[in-house]
């Protein structure tokens, strides 16, 4: 099963545990993580279910290119991190 | 009677009450987290709290009458967009069917317990009936064919950031946009029409000027004591409306006649208060000296009210709901970009320092 990790600045907000999902894409994984992190979803994902402007998910190592539909294709050994950028005043 | 401020910062949401030694920050939510905007509601007590978290989108947060924590709750969110559905805005840019910021919330009628509206980029009106607990986004409005010639003024996309729920029949309800006129329902959100005929620009294109339909009122309030006077501070000026909204009329005063709040007094409809700056593309105050315009006769006449309030090197923008009135009409309070809070207890005629050093104030709010 691959595993979804967070960062610690999302952990601030809302409940997001690593786990262990599995599903052969970004979108089924994640799928999974939502499950077990109720809420979390909204944080990661925009209304329309596409991946929020200054987040950005790497599977082991490489980020994702379509972060519209989440259709990357994720092994079941993958790391997938979930991750976003920091800026701002 | 009003004893309490809310306000919010790009830093957190700070408290301000009055004690012993005067006005002073009495208790800080949110700290380090944006937000945005406040609610409080006068018929159950309860209070509300839009931040934004930028890479995290925005979050709405609610505390139960006499609670001390606050709790998230659902956020206005929008429908999926049919993938085969071209929408563009003003600009001709693809419009983001995602909520970027709730930009205004006003409660419902006082025999509708409960209900709340919220205002949003990119230009969706929602609607509660349940405390935030679900939303509902307003169809009619959204489907509207006209929303596609709303655009962003000062932000990249149009938002709501006015909504007056008419003290006569809640069933109308009037919204400005940021920029796209006035709109106005009769039957709940069934319908709407826009309403900001009248209103002009001072620059652009003949046909453009006066098109009601990109029009850019800053903020617009509704007489609390005679409702069909409204009060909308513009982009171009200051406009005041006898009939409901049909018409508008432009009212022009000194410094200028540019910025971004304006409150009403609550008992007396020719009572109005705004920040001036300079127009528009600097966004300061005229000669860095910070004053608030007073009328009392409808905008025949209008006095700057300087008293306690810094007259060098002033360089303090008061956003748009960075302006507010109590219920009595005598106190107001006025957050700015700076971080300056000053409270006024008769009616702006002199003004106290709270506190300078605040993060960036976006709202304030009596309670």
């Amino acid at each position: 099963m691959a595993t979804v990790h967070f960062t610690a600045n999302l952990r601030r907000h809302v409940s997001s545990a690593s786990v262990e999902s599995t599903g052969g894409t970004v979108k089924a994984v994640l799928e999974g993580a939502f499950a077990a992190n109720p809420g979390l979803q909204h944080y990661v994902l925009d209304d329309q279910g596409a991946l929020r402007k200054h987040m950005r998910i790497l599977i082991d190592g490489e980020a994702i290119t379509d972060r519209h539909h989440l259709s990357d294709i994720v092994k079941p050994t993958a790391q997938v991190w979930v991750m976003q950028a920091l800026s701002g005043g | 009677m009003a004893s309490k401020v809310m306000v919010s910062t790009r830093k957190g949401l700070f408290e301000i009450s009055k004690g012993r030694r005067g006005w002073a920050v009495s208790d800080a939510h949110f700290l380090g987290d944006n937000v945005t905007l406040t609610l409080h509601d006068p018929r159950d007590g309860t209070d509300y709290a839009a931040l934004n978290h930028g890479h995290f989108g925005i979050k709405l947060h609610r505390r139960d009458k006499g609670k001390k924590k606050w709790k998230e709750i659902t956020t206005p969110a929008y429908p999926k967009k049919p993938e085969t559905l071209v929408d563009l805005d003003g600009w001709g840019k693809p419009v983001n069917w995602t909520t970027q910021l709730i930009w205004a919330m006003e409660t419902g009628g006082p025999n509708q317990k409960g209900t709340i509206w919220a205002g949003t980029m990119p230009g969706g009106l929602f609607r509660s009936t349940d405390r935030g607990q679900t939303w509902e986004l307003m169809e009619s409005l959204w489907r509207h064919p006209n929303r596609n010639k709303w655009l962003g003024g000062g932000a990249d996309i149009p938002g709501i950031h006015s909504i007056c729920v008419d003290p006569r029949d809640p069933d109308t309800v009037r919204v400005a946009i940021s920029c796209g006129g006035v709109w106005v329902t009769k039957d709940a959100g069934e319908t709407w029409a826009q309403s900001a005929h009248g209103m002009t620009f001072g620059d652009g294109p003949a046909e453009e000027v006066a098109n009601p339909e990109t029009q850019d009122p800053h903020m617009m309030v509704q007489s609390p004591s005679d409702p069909k006077k409204f009060w909308v501070q513009h982009h171009a000026g200051i406009f005041k409306s006898v009939n409901d909204g049909v018409t508008w009329t432009q009212v022009k005063t000194k410094p200028s006649s540019f910025g971004f709040g304006v409150v009403v007094h609550p008992k007396e409809p020719d009572t109005a208060w705004f920040v001036p700056g300079i127009k528009d593309e600097k966004r300061i105050p005229v000669g860095g000296a910070l004053v608030v315009t007073k009328t009392t006769d409808g905008g025949k006449t209008f006095k700057s009210l300087t008293k306690g309030l810094p007259q060098k090197h002033a360089y303090d923008v008061v956003f748009r709901h960075g302006l507010a009135i109590d219920d009595t009409g005598k106190k107001l309070v006025m957050g700015s970009t700076t971080g300056n809070l000053w409270i006024s207890e008769n009616g702006g005629e002199a003004w106290k320092l709270v506190s300078s050093t605040l993060p960036q104030v976006y709202a304030v709010r009596w309670v």
